[in-house]
């Protein structure tokens, strides 16, 4: 100890070398600090000057606003933003609570729980696209053997990810109800890339939960005993609260990614159109075909606006109204 | 499920043979509370959930190995009759996968070796060296990492044109050769190093670049690891990105090749099939080699700094 406040008064005495440590810092922060500057950072401030002009493939007139008030008033804008919070409630409350019951699960003393946690992480490896294929395939109207399976205890036949109809339209259907539309919920082609996503991305959810019960300290639980708590009593009064950072960091994460999905909706259904009447055209495709097929550049500029502002409108409300509620030990 | 749970509720013991019985076992383990159902009722569902996150693997590989006629047959056979194994080939041939895997390797190692090596400086800076300025720019690099990818797409789009970089390496591995979230992490483990080690290393008359290169970054491995899995993994899954930058076949990924391969209406399912298992096969084969930094990789990522 005395050797080393020795060697930091020496240190602090040369002026020169605490100099020559800072160049020394910038020069290493340097080589990222140019590429966040140039394709992260300053993009930011020229996507917004594009979305203030007519650009189509080359820049054209000045036109404000126009472009933000256009997307605002455009139904095709709003049809995919309720796409959009379609897709994300349903694959973060599935991916929310099949992943803490299968986390708590596997956090158990049973046996194989390596080999099941390999399992349930294996999808998350593979490549979206190559993966929303085999899922193409497996929906596939005509061929496949979903539709199989089901007919084997008798499910007729669906159209699956060529389905526009809304799923509680379609099971409402036996009944001969037909609901409202605003209650006919996301088309069953929708339901089937939230299906695959979770499929794709529970393992990961999975391994944070485990990692997340792994950081409970082990006395908790035994003054948690010493007090009489059943393991019932244990699970919902002792590990869900202190399980409720990681699932809030799950909640928050997963809704950015919602936000942003897209090669699963570009593989599983025809992205020129959206997919079966637009009802799986998302923001990001939206922004995708406005820029990459209509080339309206200013257009889609302004509307990935709106979503960025929408985004972190929700980030900070999850911050700002649950996290109050989560327990930090 | 969950309302039948209480039921086979087993009490743990309490009073005092509790308390001995818990300070006689050892170990974080043993602590863990007791299942609240029995195993095989763990076992059913989990056995049941397994094999739905594997049925697409078996359905695909299944499908890759048929003909055309049987691939496409309903009902559908549940196993190959014929095992044709040149689809893999037929599908390798049907498109240029070999220049899009190429492309793919070069891409991604680019991007894996730029971050490692601009993640640690920066991380290294941003940990043991005090600077001027340094919180304010640390939080604009956290900052960045808000912002989604749309974003960027056009702005960025317009940018690597007028570079003349559209439709070039370039344009795919430069715009990631750093990334906030590695630079966050491998910040964490520079600093976790003892001052001490710093004090003696510049007795030894090393200097900053030769304790970055021979201490701190042996010190921080497993962190190097996981970075560079998660840079190569999401390199090798990128599509949005390769759709917009690039445009001739030439320059495809594995994945946007993939995906133009299977809107081609000449193609065939159980081509589709034998493709998907052939650009999936390298990042399996990658997992199943380095399973643990995967699976730690992902629950680092879900800790809190």
């Amino acid at each position: 100890m005395a050797r080393r406040s020795a060697v930091k008064l020496a240190l602090q005495s040369d002026g020169a070398a605490q100099g020559r440590g800072a160049f020394q810092a910038y020069l290493y922060v340097l080589p990222a600090f140019v590429i966040l500057l140039a394709f992260h950072f300053l993009p930011i401030f020229y996507a917004f000057y594009i979305s203030l002009f007519n650009w189509r493939i080359q820049q054209g007139g000045f036109t404000g606003l126009a472009n933000y008030a256009n997307a605002l008033t455009n139904p095709e804008f709003w049809d995919s933003l309720k796409v959009t919070v379609y897709y994300a409630l349903g694959v973060i409350v599935a991916n929310l609570v099949l992943s803490t019951a299968i986390g708590y699960a596997l956090s158990q003393r049973i046996r194989g729980r390596v080999l099941y946690r390999l399992v349930y992480f294996l999808p998350y490896v593979t490549p979206v696209v190559a993966a929303a294929l085999v899922w193409r395939w497996i929906f596939h109207a005509q061929y496949g053997i979903l539709n199989f399976g089901l007919g084997l205890i008798g499910v007729p036949a669906q159209q699956w990810l060529l389905e526009p109809r809304g799923v509680v339209e379609l099971l409402l259907q036996p009944f001969g109800v037909a609901p409202p539309a605003w209650l006919a919920g996301p088309s069953l082609a929708l339901v089937c890339i939230i299906v695959f996503t979770v499929w794709h991305t529970i393992g990961f959810s999975i391994v944070v939960v485990l990692a997340g019960l792994a950081n409970i300290p082990g006395e908790v639980y035994d003054a948690a005993r010493i007090d009489g708590a059943g393991s019932w009593g244990i699970l919902r009064h002792v590990t869900l609260p202190l399980l409720s950072p990681t699932l809030f960091f799950l909640m928050v994460v997963s809704t950015i990614g919602a936000f942003q999905s897209f090669s699963s909706i570009y593989v599983m259904t025809d992205p020129t159109h959206g997919g079966p009447l637009g009802t799986t055209r998302n923001a990001t495709m939206y922004i995708f075909q406005n820029f990459f097929e209509f080339t309206r550049l200013g257009y889609a500029s302004a509307v990935a606006f709106l979503l960025f502002f929408i985004v972190l409108g929700l980030t900070i409300v999850q911050v700002r109204v649950l996290g109050p509620r989560v327990h930090y030990q | 499920m969950q309302t039948t749970l209480p039921r086979v509720t087993r009490r743990a013991p309490s009073g005092p043979a509790a308390v001995s019985l818990s300070v006689s076992r050892s170990g974080e383990e043993r602590r863990r509370p007791r299942r609240v159902v029995g195993s095989w009722l763990l076992h059913l569902p989990l056995i049941l959930g397994g094999a739905l996150m594997l049925f697409p693997f078996y359905w695909m590989l299944t499908t890759a190995l048929k003909g055309l006629e049987e691939a496409s047959a309903f009902p559908p056979t549940l196993w190959p009759t014929v095992w044709m194994w040149d689809n893999f080939g037929r599908a390798w041939q049907a498109a240029p996968f070999g220049r899009y895997l190429l492309n793919t390797v070069v891409v991604a190692t680019g991007q894996t070796a730029s971050v490692l090596v601009t993640g640690s400086l920066a991380a290294y800076a941003f940990a043991r060296i005090p600077f001027p300025g340094k919180n304010l720019l640390f939080i604009c690099f956290l900052g960045t990492m808000m912002i989604p990818v749309e974003v960027l797409l056009v702005p960025d789009f317009i940018i690597l044109k007028n570079l003349g970089w559209y439709d070039t390496y370039l344009a795919l591995i430069v715009p990631w050769m750093t990334s906030v979230f590695a630079i966050f992490l491998l910040r964490q483990f520079f600093l976790s190093i003892p001052d001490e080690l710093w004090d003696a290393a510049q007795i030894d008359g090393c200097g900053r670049f030769g304790f970055l290169w021979r201490v701190a970054v042996p010190m921080a491995r497993p962190g190097l690891i996981t970075v560079g899995l998660l840079t190569f993994h999401g390199a090798w899954n990128a599509l949005l990105w390769p759709l917009i930058v690039t445009g001739s076949p030439n320059m495809r990924l594995l994945q946007v090749g993939l995906a133009a391969f299977q809107s081609d209406a000449r193609v065939q399912y159980h081509l589709w099939m034998a493709a998907a298992t052939l650009t999936m096969a390298p990042m399996l084969a990658i997992f199943l080699f380095a399973q643990r930094y995967f699976i730690d990789a992902a629950s680092r990522s879900g800790l809190k700094g």
